[in-house]
């Protein structure tokens, strides 16, 4: 129970807060490494899935492709990019490095969701646009996305949740985040700073995937159901 | 020991002679890697097959199982090794064990039950009116026809988890992971491009052989 209270009290001690290596500073290093690599992942892997799922074409062979990503071990990754970019002690080595293997982590379940999302559209929605005299961009912009966006909301919380969880071990490389906490609590043997690191980091990912729904729920168009 | 005053390229990408030299600490490293990823999935399908099978059916049961894995995923695995290490110890292997297979319970559970969803309610009832007991019907029809999903739950789990038990080495237990952590502690960089290269490529094996595996158990699909 000691653990505990030594979590509480690290939790709401306002020091632990203040300065550039306090919990808020590391939140928001956290929240901005995993936002980018994120919304990197929907720019590079996005488009294309919606526009193969849109052609129904080439599904497994983007998924495997974008399967690699996930195939990677992130520690592997991290420290190799570490390695080509150049061990000095340059600061932003590490968040580039991180930057790079949050993004292919990213990548696989968006590029999944939004193809089968956007592929599996009832046929009937697709010839409704085309009978409206869409072009195949506007079919696919104003009624295919529009209505598969429960499923690509999916995918960017897979992503998101995952992301948040493992953008921890970029500590290992030098950067700031949460796991700062969780690398440097675990080298000082300071458990009370390791479990608090943790919690917050959940915290995050919850946050991050309930923000994602309500977002999901007043922005998506609400998809007609058969 | 002594007599071995050879020194290695701490700079080179890759410095063979060193490979040459150390073959057997890679094997084993490799060798415990794949040893603890098999462990990890193999309780994983265990805990998650009698759980979904449960929960198929079960709505409120379902939310719960589904929701406490997904809750579990959240939690850094580096910060799950830590926490553990007070009551399971440094050296146990049961550290990396229990964080990695609530992981891998999250992808399990959810192919598995929905794999267990797509059994057609034909089939089902073609089962029952042929008068399968519920097991039999459990076992001749709705677990076979749910192979695809629950394969793919696996290969997804054992790939995942091979990265997974790289990170275990931050805390110090053997597993290719170790190589790249002893590589960037001696500034010795054949050992970070061996261990990752290693990681890297299990993976991809691991994935395209679980694929294959998959195919070869599911012949009926491929008829199609």
């Amino acid at each position: 129970m000691s653990l505990l209270g030594d979590v509480y009290e690290w939790m709401t001690d306002a020091d632990s807060w203040r300065g550039n290596s306090g919990i808020t500073h590391r939140l928001v290093e956290h929240a901005r490494y995993t936002a980018t690599a994120t919304i990197a992942a929907v720019v590079i892997a996005g488009p294309i899935a919606a526009w193969l799922g849109h052609k129904r074409r080439f599904g497994t062979l983007g998924m495997n492709i974008a399967n690699i990503g996930q195939t990677l071990p992130t520690f592997a990754i991290l420290v190799l990019v570490v390695q080509v970019v150049g061990t000095g002690d340059a600061p932003v080595v590490g968040p580039l490095a991180l930057f790079l293997a949050m993004t292919l982590l990213a990548i696989p379940p968006i590029f999944t969701n939004v193809y089968t999302g956007v592929a599996n559209v009832d046929d009937a929605y697709r010839d409704a646009a085309r009978g409206l005299g869409m072009t195949s961009r506007q079919q696919l912009l104003r009624a295919e996305v529009p209505i598969a966006a429960p499923l690509l909301v999916t995918g960017l919380r897979i992503a998101l949740v995952q992301v948040i969880a493992t953008a921890t071990i970029g500590a290992y490389a030098g950067t700031g985040g949460l796991g700062r906490f969780i690398i440097d609590g675990f080298a000082l043997q300071d458990y009370p700073q390791v479990f608090g690191g943790a919690l917050l980091v959940a915290g995050l990912a919850i946050i991050g995937d309930r923000v994602l729904v309500a977002v999901e729920r007043h922005v998506g168009v609400n998809s007609p159901r058969i | 020991m002594l007599g071995q005053v050879r020194s290695y390229d701490g700079d080179a990408w890759v410095d063979w002679q060193w490979v040459g030299d150390h073959l057997d600490d890679i094997r084993t490293a490799a060798q415990t890697h794949i040893v603890v990823t098999a462990e990890v999935v193999a309780l994983g399908a265990l805990i998650a097959l009698p759980l979904s099978l449960a929960a198929a059916r079960r709505p409120v049961l379902r939310s719960i199982v589904l929701g406490v894995s997904s809750l579990l995923y959240t939690i850094p695995s580096l910060a799950a090794f830590a926490l553990l290490i007070p009551y399971t110890g440094l050296t146990s292997r049961w550290t990396v064990l229990i964080p990695l297979v609530s992981y891998t319970l999250v992808v399990l559970l959810r192919n598995f039950i929905s794999g267990l969803d797509a059994v057609p309610a034909d089939a089902r009832a073609a089962a029952d009116g042929m008068g399968f007991s519920n097991r039999q019907r459990v076992l001749r029809v709705e677990l076979p026809l749910a192979l695809p999903a629950i394969m793919a739950g696996v290969r997804l789990a054992t790939v995942s988890t091979i990265g997974l038990v790289t990170v275990s080495a931050i805390i110090g237990q053997q597993s290719l992971g170790l190589l790249i952590r002893d590589g960037l502690e001696r500034d010795f960089r054949t050992l970070i491009v061996v261990g990752a290269a290693l990681a890297l490529l299990m993976a991809v094996v691991a994935d395209l052989l679980l694929h294959a595996f998959s195919r070869a158990i599911t012949p009926w699909r491929r008829a199609r």
